[in-house]
């Protein structure tokens, strides 16, 4: 009996693997391919197919990509655009977190009148489509004077990234002890002491979690980037596909991959060095 | 002076009644103990009277000073509390200076103050260290410290040593005792250990669901029981509780354990409590007996030997605690417990003699369960 589970164990377990290898594969061909075809000739890639390993080795296409490729009519290369998302990226990231962080605390920590209501509403808004926002958002931008501006998109990804914020940053303070805030009352601090000595210096870890997250989330976001913006205020999300359609010759599938993957690889580096301290913070608590 | 006057407080959350009008009064230097069982209502007093929970109804004035509407850092108190609370990210020099630093108390003063209380607690060894880098009984002296750099007319500690274990509680009991002595400071201290409430207090307030049970010092708490909770609180082991009828005998009273029995016990009253007990003569009340008055039958309680009764009953159980040995009996066929000296051997199963102590009994009205006598 024990010898039949014994020889039977290593079968089931290649089997779990074999699905599993199958899986990732399926995942991982997309990038393969266009990492490989970064790095081909267009006569490479014309004279046999997209999928093939590069006869030689061509990193000039990063080069093209960068700087000189055309993207609707301007031959700058994807570099401007970078620059567009990064200016987007960097301040909506961080005011949405403290946004996040000074919410969280204020939910998480002080009582107030109908203070369960005001949560649930705040974080209604993870649950809602973009698609439904466009609209609202357009008559909006109009009135403020803010269409297709850079300014339009941090203000948009600041608004809609509180409830996400809020929501991690509320369930983590959530398990500080109550008695703190007494302690500190009773010393006579405020609420903002309070937030800036006691509460601040306990959040590294859902702070790296929430920046991370809206990093990663504002980079790639694609449908309010192609709705409120055009020609050189787009972000890079939405001049890449200016760059495939705009292409009037045969398609430069070599070029497109490498400006793909510089588009893509902010938010790869930050997976590679901030996706530990991420695991770390979802389940990390507040005070040991 | 009064420190502290609660007059009429009542809080509830939600449809629960938690507090149902507490009146206390402390004088200024005494120190005050909150005694109760869980949930009883001791913290949520204590935050009421830290401005840290506002009550439904009453008032609460401290140092002569009506506080209702007054903040927490307003109210002139310290807390330590239970969980010590410290801020977790601070070394323990921060902690202390934190409430200082907040009321804009000068460099100068804070570092004198630091310095004052580290020594007065020995916790100057440990100023740059955080609390997770710090034992059990070292975070309890910072959060002792944290309240000391303060002179407050009133210090509120909410169960400080109940995460302590045994040794260090008992050293630490008495540490707050001569700290007390030494500084003088009036004291609002919450327990749910009586011991802790007999050895420090200089009055108890006995707590049971949201009312003050009985408010006195430690003696009467302890020998005059309001009521049969405090009787049964109070005191390990507790006072014995058991029916008995008062009956007439001589020309005084007497209350008899088990009456109709072969083997009924009279026990007589002292002429003080006869006063309170006549009106329950031939009736039945409870008879409250503390263990320790329960003793071996050569013991003499007192220079009076009157007050000493001899009986003769079975021993059920021994429990030798090393210092005396507590002993289960059978009197009039109601289990009561003494305590007899630990080189008297009984025998378990057969019969002994004892000496009982009459002049500490107390009568409790069956009906109500106030102390009749
Ligand atoms: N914020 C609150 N909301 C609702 N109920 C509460 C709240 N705080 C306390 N209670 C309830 O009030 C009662 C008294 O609580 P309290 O903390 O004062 O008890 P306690 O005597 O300090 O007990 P312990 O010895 O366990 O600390 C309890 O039944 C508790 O459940
Ligand atoms: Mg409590």
């Amino acid at each position: 009996m024990a010898e039949a589970i014994r020889r039977q164990a290593p079968l089931s377990r290649w089997v779990i693997y074999a699905v599993l290898i199958l899986f990732a594969a399926f995942y991982l061909v997309p990038l393969l391919v266009t990492v490989l075809n970064s790095v081909r000739t267009e006569q490479d890639i014309g004279s046999t197919s997209v999928v093939g390993w590069p006869r030689e080795l061509a990193l000039s296409n990063f080069g093209k990509a960068w700087g000189t490729y055309c993207i609707a009519q301007r031959c700058e290369g994807i570099s401007p655009f970078m620059l567009n998302s990064i200016m987007m990226v960097v301040p909506a990231t961080i005011i949405s977190t403290l946004i996040g962080a000074l919410n969280g605390y204020s939910i998480a920590l002080w009582r107030f009148r109908g203070d369960n209501w005001v949560f649930g509403i705040i974080t209604l808004g993870v649950f809602l489509p973009e698609q439904m926002k466009l609209v609202p958002w357009t008559l909006v931008l109009r009135d403020l004077g803010l269409s297709n501006t850079i300014t339009a998109l941090v203000f948009i990804h600041v608004i809609q990234g509180i409830s996400f914020t809020t929501l991690f940053c509320r369930n983590y303070y959530v398990a500080i002890p109550p008695d703190l805030l007494k302690a500190a009352k009773i010393d006579g601090a405020g609420y903002f002491r309070i937030f800036w000595r006691i509460v601040l210096p306990l959040s590294p870890p859902i702070l790296i979690v929430t920046v991370i997250w809206q990093f990663t989330h504002i980079w790639n976001e694609f449908l309010y980037g192609v709705t409120f913006t055009t020609g050189a205020q787009q972000p890079v999300t939405a001049a890449l596909i200016a760059l495939s359609v705009s292409v009037a010759e045969a398609p430069q599938y070599g070029v497109q991959s490498a400006a793909v993957l510089i588009a893509a690889l902010p938010t790869l580096l930050v997976y590679l060095f901030g996706g530990k301290y991420f695991l770390r913070g979802l389940t990390a608590g507040a005070v040991k | 002076m009064s420190a502290l006057r609660i007059a009429g407080v009542r809080k509830r959350f939600g449809a629960q009644e938690v507090l149902k009008g507490i009146d206390l009064e402390v004088d200024s230097g005494e120190f005050l103990v909150l005694v109760g069982p869980s949930g009883c209502g001791k913290s949520t007093l204590l935050n009421i009277i830290a401005g840290l929970e506002a009550p439904g109804e009453g008032t609460v004035e401290i140092g002569s000073r009506l506080v209702n509407d007054v903040e927490p850092k307003d109210r002139d108190i310290a807390m330590v509390f239970q969980s010590y609370a410290l801020y977790p990210t601070m070394t323990v020099r921060q902690n202390i200076t934190f409430g200082m630093e907040c009321r804009n108390v000068p460099k100068r003063a804070q570092d004198e103050a630091v310095e004052r209380v580290s020594r007065l607690l020995q916790i100057d060894q440990l100023l740059h260290r955080k609390p997770s880098q710090l034992s059990g009984g070292q975070r309890q002296r910072v959060a002792m410290g944290r309240a000391l750099v303060r002179d407050p007319t009133l210090f509120l500690f909410d169960e400080p040593l109940s995460n302590l274990d045994a040794k260090l509680r008992v050293e630490m009991r008495l540490e707050i005792k001569q700290l007390h002595r030494r500084i003088g400071a009036t004291i609002v201290y919450v327990t749910h250990d009586q011991i802790e409430a007999m050895t420090m207090a200089t009055r108890i307030a006995v707590m049971h669901q949201g009312e003050v049970q009985q408010f006195a010092d430690p003696e009467t708490i302890y020998n005059r029981p309001a009521n049969l909770f405090v009787a049964r609180f109070m005191g390990a082991p507790p006072m014995n509780c058991v029916s008995a009828r008062v009956v007439s005998a001589g020309d005084g009273l007497a209350a008899v354990i088990g009456a109709g029995r072969p083997d009924a016990i009279q026990l007589p009253l002292s002429r003080e409590a006869e006063a309170g007990a006549g009106a329950f003569k031939d009736r039945a009340v409870v008879l409250g007996i503390r263990p320790e008055c329960i003793a071996e039958e050569d013991r003499r309680f007192g220079a009076d030997e009157r007050g000493s009764i001899a009986v003769e009953a079975p021993v059920e159980m021994t429990e030798p605690t090393g210092a005396e040995t507590i002993v289960l009996m059978r009197l009039g066929g109601e289990q009561l417990l003494g305590r007899v000296s630990p080189d008297v051997r009984l025998p378990v199963g057969g019969n002994a003699r004892f000496a009982v102590d009459a002049r500490k009994l107390c009568l409790f009205d069956p009906a109500t369960e106030r102390l009749i006598a």
